[in-house]
């Protein structure tokens, strides 16, 4: 009870236990959890093969057989939603956190130094964000084609700028706090006040910036996908899924159904963490 | 029953309750308290002592989410105030009982003109016309000395001295018959503190205003109230007229309060703060709520402790009171 | 304030600029041979030598940015698609319309939609009408717009055939372009108002409204409200912004000849010129309207209004740290 009374008053203890009280984040959370472990198993539980083409059972309706049916050559859309799901989440993982990295570099610099070099990264980023945010993906996607990798690539830059622009204001925020102050009185180095005052404080928004810009990521790739310029089928990623089967829609409607019901649950359960790490984060900005 | 007339202002066993987490914060614990027409009362006690809320349960303009007037009544002129509608309270707020506040950088709306702050109440109070009530609203401004061509201005343009004297202009442009006065000077600078006092001093005197000032500040309780309330932990302590609590502070928690401020004419080294904090509101002792910080504590203070009156003739909520004149 | 919108004109030059070499330089490096996209395969290599000489593609990065650059912003030459031969500035005009009522759609829904929704869950907070508020907050943002779409033509346009799947024409059009791409605003709004109003509502000003005896109306419509509404500015901005280029999907899937659906079509032809012209031209429009914001702020906000009055016209002032 004494240690367990002790994490709780460590700040990351609290957060912990805040969250852990927020119903809802937690039931976010179970679901990502989820979702992961079926990413991450998704080779070893799909009942068929992802890539097999079977004439004779094409366009089935959903059954026990074929959970979610199967689509025009036949191809079990269950198997290819679970497998998908390692490119999805895959693919908005690493580009929020390569975004977020790139972000935090470009943002401490702008913030740490300031003057000239503050100067230049941000009306760097002036230029990328006067570009509205779906228009910059589609002009990447022209340049660097598609793929996964190359999808990646392209939503990784499509994110930085934010995050930059982030990182650097609460820096700025926290160096002229007080407390940054009340450190160099006592004679703190500048390395530990960095590393003790101005990075743990500084990371709550990039936390919770994160799993928001997930949850916007895994939109945006699966929208790229969706009008061709993305992933492309047969990968079995969700938006390329659905572009795969929009010209059956009207006949077989499970086939856009299941797809984008698994893009929303994902997004949603990335929102509501997001949400409730937020509140558990800061709890002045809970209403 | 006796023919006399009901006090100006008689407030009774009043109790506050706000939720917080589920939890229940005690804030307001049975107050009592009257007022005459014209006089001063001042409310003392540490931030946090729930002196506010008293003010605020009287206006009732209480949080309505998280707060509750859990018991008790307030009777302006015999009529009990928590028994009026919503809608009959709205009459009251503003023409009869009006209300200055603790932080005049926030107390006003960003948005708005002052002038128009002011004729707002105005207009409201008053069947008059537009131009009607901002020619008062001008009135008012030049009464609390700012130049009335200010009118159109927004609050971000003014000083916190001249917020305030707003705030003020809007608490009294309908000549109420009580102020509430919440810390009205403790978020100014101290050389204006002295002109703002002044200034409610002197236009309360102009229109025989009874006033609740509330304050931690002896200094100002001392240059303006006629009688005194100790307010600790929701609770008043000691209460009776000025001189009575400043000749003979009774209650230790008052006689602490007195010993925290330096005094001139003796050559002391050191300031006497009193020791530990105000109990947590959500677990208050059952007995005396300043047991716990009392240099005198007995036995008797752990069950309920009721007034006595002190030799001169002021109560006192203290159950050693030999002990404590000490 | 004349001198602040004059000197956001003249910062918005550099910025301009900058998108344009920005977007020249990715369309440079792009893989493909422009004259061999517009003489397609059949073309010999002969001809494909003189039209890449008469095009100037064989002349540096350099000498090639400046003609452009010059073609753009001296002579307001967009230049002319690889494609239809048409030239740009009549495309972009002919199909702006068709975008700028889409954007304005999907902005006033949020607005109209997403702000009483927000305002009606801060003043029930905690009640059963926040939560339902929130829950549908939360789908709205949660829901992918083109697949929301999608659902829409089964069930309105394939299903009950109350409305038309796609096309443009009357009113009933626009009804299922504006649900699909309306939701994500109107989350927006909701959230954002909800939580500024719920700010506001707490803020001392209206206590003091209260105790001034202000009605319950008006303490929210004339109190709250113009507090707690400045922030639904930025929202209402932003998605119109991002409707101009950024509403591509819907424009695509109902067929509908905007901005979005014509940049689609140029990446997947190669067509240069058309997305360099039309990034360009966007960028400006977004610009604009980020303008336009901040001066409708400075309209609501006096306090900004003074900042902004406050600042010298050309002074190199601390940016505004905001994120």
């Amino acid at each position: 009870m004494k240690s367990k009374g002790k994490f709780r008053n460590s700040m990351f203890g609290q957060v912990v236990y805040r969250l852990s009280r927020n119903r809802m984040a937690m039931f976010a959370l179970a679901i990502l959890l989820i979702e992961v472990i079926l990413a991450i198993i998704a080779p070893l539980i799909i009942p068929y093969d992802i890539a097999a083409i079977n004439v004779k059972e094409r366009y089935q309706e959903p059954s026990a057989q074929h959970l979610f049916g199967t689509d025009k050559m036949g191809r079990d859309l269950f198997s290819r939603l679970l497998y998908g799901g390692r490119y999805s989440l895959l693919i908005g993982f690493l580009s929020t956190l390569f975004g977020t990295l790139l972000g935090m570099l470009l943002g401490a610099v702008a913030g740490y130094f300031g003057g000239r070099a503050d100067n230049l990264i941000m009306r760097g980023l002036d230029i990328f964000q006067a570009i509205p945010g779906m228009l910059l993906m589609i002009v990447l996607a022209a340049v660097l084609g598609t793929g996964v990798e190359v999808t990646i690539i392209a939503l990784t830059i499509g994110c930085a700028a934010g995050n930059a622009r982030l990182f650097r204001a609460s820096i700025l925020n926290i160096r002229s706090m007080e407390y940054i102050e009340a450190s160099q009185s006592i004679n703190c180095s500048p390395a530990k006040i960095i590393l003790s005052h101005i990075v743990p404080n500084a990371m709550s928004p990039m936390i919770v910036s994160f799993t928001m810009g997930m949850a916007i990521n895994i939109v945006v790739c699966a929208a790229l996908s969706f009008i061709g310029l993305g992933v492309q089928p047969p990968t079995p990623e969700w938006g390329a899924l659905l572009s795969d089967s929009r010209a059956d829609m009207r006949m077989h409607p499970y086939l856009v159904i299941f797809p984008g019901l698994a893009i929303m649950i994902t997004v949603f359960a990335l929102n509501m963490f997001g949400d409730g790490l937020r509140d558990a984060m800061d709890p002045k900005l809970k209403n | 029953m006796e023919q006399k007339q009901a006090p100006f202002l008689e407030v009774k066993d009043l109790a506050v309750e706000y939720s917080s987490d589920g939890k229940a914060v005690h804030a307001v614990n049975g107050i009592s308290l009257t007022l005459e027409k014209g006089k001063t009362i001042g409310l003392v006690g540490e931030t946090g002592a729930g002196k506010t809320s008293i003010a605020k349960s009287i206006l009732q303009i209480l949080p309505d989410r998280s707060a509750r007037i859990t018991a008790g009544t307030v009777k302006l002129e015999g009529q009990n105030l928590l028994d009026l509608t919503e809608k009959d309270m709205r009459e009251i707020r503003g023409k009869r009982i009006s209300m200055i506040f603790q932080d005049p950088m926030t107390a006003l709306n960003p948005t708005m003109r002052v002038g128009q702050q002011i004729a707002e109440v105005v207009a409201l109070h008053n069947s008059c016309t537009k131009a009607e009530a901002e020619e008062r609203a001008k009135k008012m401004l030049e009464m609390v000395g700012i130049p009335r061509d200010r009118f159109r201005e927004y609050p971000h343009q003014f000083s916190g001295g001249m917020k305030q004297r707003v705030v003020i202009a809007i608490a009294l442009a309908c000549e109420p018959d009580l102020l509430l006065a919440d810390e009205p000077t403790t978020a100014l600078d101290v050389t204006i503190q002295a002109q703002v006092l002044k200034l409610i001093s002197d236009l309360k005197e102009k229109n025989n205003t009874s006033m609740i000032l509330i304050t931690h500040d002896l200094g100002v309780v001392a240059e303006t109230c006629d009688e005194v309330a100790i307010v600790y932990a929701g609770q008043i302590m000691e209460t009776g007229t000025r001189e009575q609590i400043f000749d003979h502070p009774t209650h230790p928690y008052t006689i602490g309060l007195f010993g925290a401020i330096p005094d001139m004419n003796e050559d002391e080294e050191w300031l006497h703060p009193i020791d530990g904090m105000l109990p947590d509101p959500t677990d208050l002792p059952p007995g005396c709520p300043f047991a716990p910080r009392c240099p005198y504590a007995t036995h008797k203070c752990e069950s309920a402790v009721d007034f006595t009156m002190t030799p001169d003739g002021h109560a006192c909520r203290c159950c050693n009171l030999e002990r404590a004149e000490g | 304030m004349a001198r602040y919108i004059l000197r956001r004109l003249f910062w918005m030059i550099p910025i301009i600029l900058g998108v344009s070499l920005l977007v020249f330089t990715l369309m440079y490096f792009c893989p493909g041979d422009p004259a061999r996209i517009i003489l397609g395969q059949g073309a010999t290599q002969a001809e494909i030598e003189s039209l890449r000489e008469t095009m100037g593609l064989n002349k540096g990065f350099f000498p090639r940015l400046g003609e452009f650059l010059v073609n753009t912003f001296i002579r307001f030459d967009l230049g002319s698609s690889y494609i239809s031969k048409a030239p740009i500035v009549t495309e972009i005009a002919a199909r702006l319309p068709q975008t700028l009522i889409i954007a304005t759609l999907f902005m006033l829904t949020g607005v109209i939609v997403g702000v009483p929704l927000g305002i009606a869950a801060a003043v029930k907070q905690d009640s059963i009408v926040d939560r339902i508020c929130m829950v549908i907050a939360m789908l709205g943002a949660s829901v992918p717009n083109f697949w929301l779409a999608l659902l829409l033509v089964l069930l309105f346009a394939v299903n009950l055939g109350w409305l038309p799947a796609m096309g443009m024409g009357g009113i009933e059009y626009y009804i299922l372009p504006t649900l699909a791409g309306a939701m994500g605003c109107i989350a927006v709004q909701a959230r954002q108002s909800r939580s500024s109003m719920l700010e506001v509502i707490r803020s001392d000003y209206v206590t003091t409204a209260r105790s001034k005896g202000v009605s319950m109306r008006n303490i929210i419509f004339k109190h709250e409200l113009p507090n707690a509404l400045i922030p639904v500015i930025t929202c209402a901005g932003n998605d119109f912004g991002n409707s101009l280029g950024g509403a591509l999907i819907i424009e695509q899937i109902f067929a509908i000849t905007g901005m979005g659906q014509y940049m689609v079509q140029a990446v997947f032809n190669r067509d240069y010129p058309v997305i360099q012209a039309s990034a360009i031209f966007l960028a400006i429009a977004f610009s604009l309207i980020m303008l336009v914001i901040d001066l409708l702020y400075a309209f609501v906000d006096p306090r900004i209004k003074a900042q902004y009055e406050g600042k010298p016209l050309f002074k190199r002032s601390g940016k505004k740290v905001t994120a």
